[in-house]
């Protein structure tokens, strides 16, 4: 009996040393981040690429903003990631450096009979009005006045927002705000709020399911979601009054002209941007890190991540809907690396050597 | 057996004259003997670990108490019992009340027991007295798979089939037939998206039928068949038999079989997530969508940022770990009282 045990031990013992190995060097090179989850795919396919490369592996848990802020303040990861960006104030309450990584837009998604993509024009006003429960019918005359050359049913409007916390809703929520009074009184920004109106799905997957098959309804999503699910996104008027149709060019467009330099923390919410061809909300995923390292060669490995998906990631972002940062707000953040994160004893961890 | 081998059965005591008096010396006369010894251990240590885990088990559910308890205990403390009245649900505001998700959560609950109770029951019946005996096994069969089918998939079936299904033919002849009707019409207004309180109690309803009609025929199937074959005798029809002598002899079984639906259907979350439609807010109508407790922390949970509104969520979780107890004790004072009544 005894021999035949064996040679399944022994493979057994040979699988241990295998596996202990492979944790062992993976340990020696990784990186922990953990926080949101809408620029999970692009930090997922950086780190891939990255990782072929170099051999640093990261080790990203897309747990939400929320989870990823609470995760940094721990200490428990390397860096954390959050959509909507902290204040000034709470950076420095807990000795944390904020700064943009990536960017994407937030389209409203219709599902109007014989109304196809980019086609519906809305202004903000009447967008908040919906949302308010204010505006229920399609064909509205609100909504006609501007659409003069739809045919709109009269058909009740199915309202769909977020039900779970999220860096989107927070962007479409400070947009509402921005241009409409009303909503900024009686609902307000956040990653959640007390909606007047509507039904909730989960996630951006669960409004466009929702948006998608429930005929009249309305919809937020990132744009990456609305071109996957072959949602019908509309046009809406920027800050300017001219109607736009998101594209990556009108979200560089918005990032082009945002005030990044003269904003203490990055604290840049990219809603309602002035320029012609601005997208009106367009939104960018921040990352945190403490300003203390106890281990700087850690903080290296990250920065020095973060530093070539600036550089080469451009690409690989856009193949995925995403917009990468323009080049002068990478210098910008570049040169926070190198002023405020140091190691414990005070030295500068940036340029890494 | 042993009364075969016996030469000469003994009148009294245990066979003293035919086994030596060593081995039928019960074993701590034997504390010498070293298997005598073992045996001893191994019996010490299955009871002690039969003890421990029965205690862990109690002590697990102490400790989510305690963990739910200290937790919740900031927003209890902020809104008071106000947190059980309030249907305000703010985050910006940072107010938040549990009426909303209560209120759905026993809404839904009731909807599924008005409709998965009755179906159950009746197919409970129908296995047991009317079903040839050839089909009786596959049907059971596929009831049990039924209840082996991930919660998820019914969430999946209700959002892309059920719900359309509702939107399109069930909804709009609802409110047409029955809206103009005074106060049954409010429960079927508004505008039919298919989501809602409504489709939420009826996938409900659809996950907890397989469960009430398992346990039920199990239940139904022990009842003494003389009392069966003996109705039978003196000339009771089927129906007579299910009435008179089935259901009144596995009432507290058929109790018990509800309730485990019924605990199922409070606590469910991924299915109802998929189809009740978030939202805060209590509306008379069953189209109108909701939430339950268990919804909301699955939605919210993750990405709930500041301490009033984590220590709210935790305390919904409280709210519905106290509604279940309070239900299962229900149940269990029902079950008395029944049987109490039946005895006399």
């Amino acid at each position: 009996m005894p021999f035949a045990f064996n040679p399944v031990r022994r493979l057994a013992v040979c699988a241990a040393v295998a596996a202990g190995l492979v944790t062992g060097t993976a340990q020696a090179a990784e990186m922990t981040g953990a926080g949101a989850t809408f620029p999970y795919p692009v930090y997922a396919k950086w780190a891939e690429a990255y990782k072929a490369k170099t051999g640093v592996s990261l080790n990203y848990q897309s747990i939400g903003s929320g989870g990823g802020i609470k995760q940094i303040e721990a200490k428990t990861v390397d860096f954390g990631a959050s959509d909507m960006p902290l204040k000034a104030d709470d950076l420095d309450k807990n000795g944390l450096v904020q700064w943009p990584m990536i960017m994407g837009g937030v389209v409203p998604v219709v599902n109007v009979p014989g109304v196809a993509a980019g086609q519906m024009k809305l202004n903000g006003k009447v967008l908040a009005d919906i949302y308010l429960g204010k505006i229920t019918a399609w064909n509205d005359p609100a909504i006609a006045k501007i659409n003069p050359e739809l045919k709109l049913p009269n058909q009740p409007i199915a309202v769909v927002h977020r039900s779970d916390g999220s860096g989107t809703t927070f962007l479409f929520t400070s947009y509402l705000a921005a241009v409409s009074p009303d909503w900024k009184s009686k609902v307000g920004v956040n990653t959640a709020v007390e909606w007047p109106a509507g039904i909730g799905g989960k996630g951006n997957e669960g409004v466009a399911n929702f948006a998608g098959q429930t005929a009249g309804s309305i919809g937020y999503v990132e744009y990456a979601y609305a071109l996957q699910n072959k949602l019908a996104f509309t046009q809406l008027t920027n800050h300017e009054g001219a109607y736009v149709k998101p594209d990556s060019a009108s979200f560089q467009a918005a990032a082009a002209n945002a005030d990044w330099k003269g904003t203490p923390g990055f604290h840049v919410v990219l809603v309602d941007q002035p320029g012609k061809a601005s997208w009106p909300i367009t939104g960018a995923s921040f990352i945190l890190m403490h300003k203390s390292q106890a281990k700087p060669e850690n903080a290296q490995n990250v920065l020095k991540f973060f530093s070539w998906a600036y550089a080469n990631g451009g690409k690989m972002a856009e193949d995925l809907d995403y917009v990468p940062m323009p080049g002068p707000v990478v210098k910008l953040v570049e040169g926070v690396w190198s002023k405020d994160i140091k190691s414990a004893d005070g030295k500068p961890v940036w340029p890494a050597k | 057996m042993a009364g075969e081998v016996r030469p000469n059965p003994p009148a009294e005591g245990r066979g003293g004259e035919i086994f030596p008096a060593a081995v039928l010396s019960v074993p701590d006369a034997v504390p010498e003997s070293p298997e005598a010894a073992h045996t001893g251990l191994a019996e010490r240590g299955f009871a002690l670990l039969c003890r421990s885990a029965a205690f862990a088990v109690a002590g697990l559910l102490l400790a989510v108490f305690v963990v739910l308890g200290v937790n919740a205990a900031p927003a209890l403390h902020t809104f008071g019992f106000g947190f059980l009245t309030t249907e305000v649900w703010n985050p910006v505001t940072e107010r938040f009340g549990a009426v909303a998700p209560i209120f759905g959560t026993l809404i839904t609950s009731a909807i599924a027991m008005l409709i998965g109770l009755p179906l159950a029951l009746g197919a409970a019946l129908f296995l047991n007295e009317y079903c040839p005996h050839r089909l009786r096994g596959p049907v059971i069969v596929a009831i049990e798979l039924l209840a082996a089918v991930p919660s998820i998939i019914y969430g999946m079936w209700g959002l892309l089939v059920l719900a359309p299904f509702l939107s399109a033919h069930f909804q709009p002849f609802m409110t047409a037939w029955v809206g103009p009707i005074p106060i049954l019409g409010a429960l079927f207004q508004g505008p039919p998206f298919g989501i809602g309180m409504l489709t939420a109690g009826l996938i409900l309803g659809f996950m907890v039928l397989p469960f009430i009609c398992s346990v039920s025929c199990q239940v139904l199937a022990t009842v003494d068949p003389v009392l069966r074959e003996a109705a039978y005798g003196v000339g009771a029809t089927t129906w007579e038999v299910c009435r008179n002598v089935l259901l009144p002899f596995s009432r507290t079984g058929l109790l018990g079989a509800a309730m485990l639906g019924l605990g199922r259907a409070l606590g469910e979350t991924m299915a109802v997530t998929f189809v009740i439609g978030n939202s805060h807010r209590i509306s008379a109508s069953l189209f109108a969508p909701g939430t339950t407790i268990s919804a909301s922390l699955a939605n919210e949970f993750t990405e709930a940022v500041g301490d009033t509104y984590l220590s709210s969520l935790q305390a919904l979780g409280l709210v519905l770990f106290l509604i279940t107890f309070i239900v299962l004790a229900a149940a269990r004072l029902l079950m008395r009282h029944v049987e109490r009544r039946a005895a006399q």
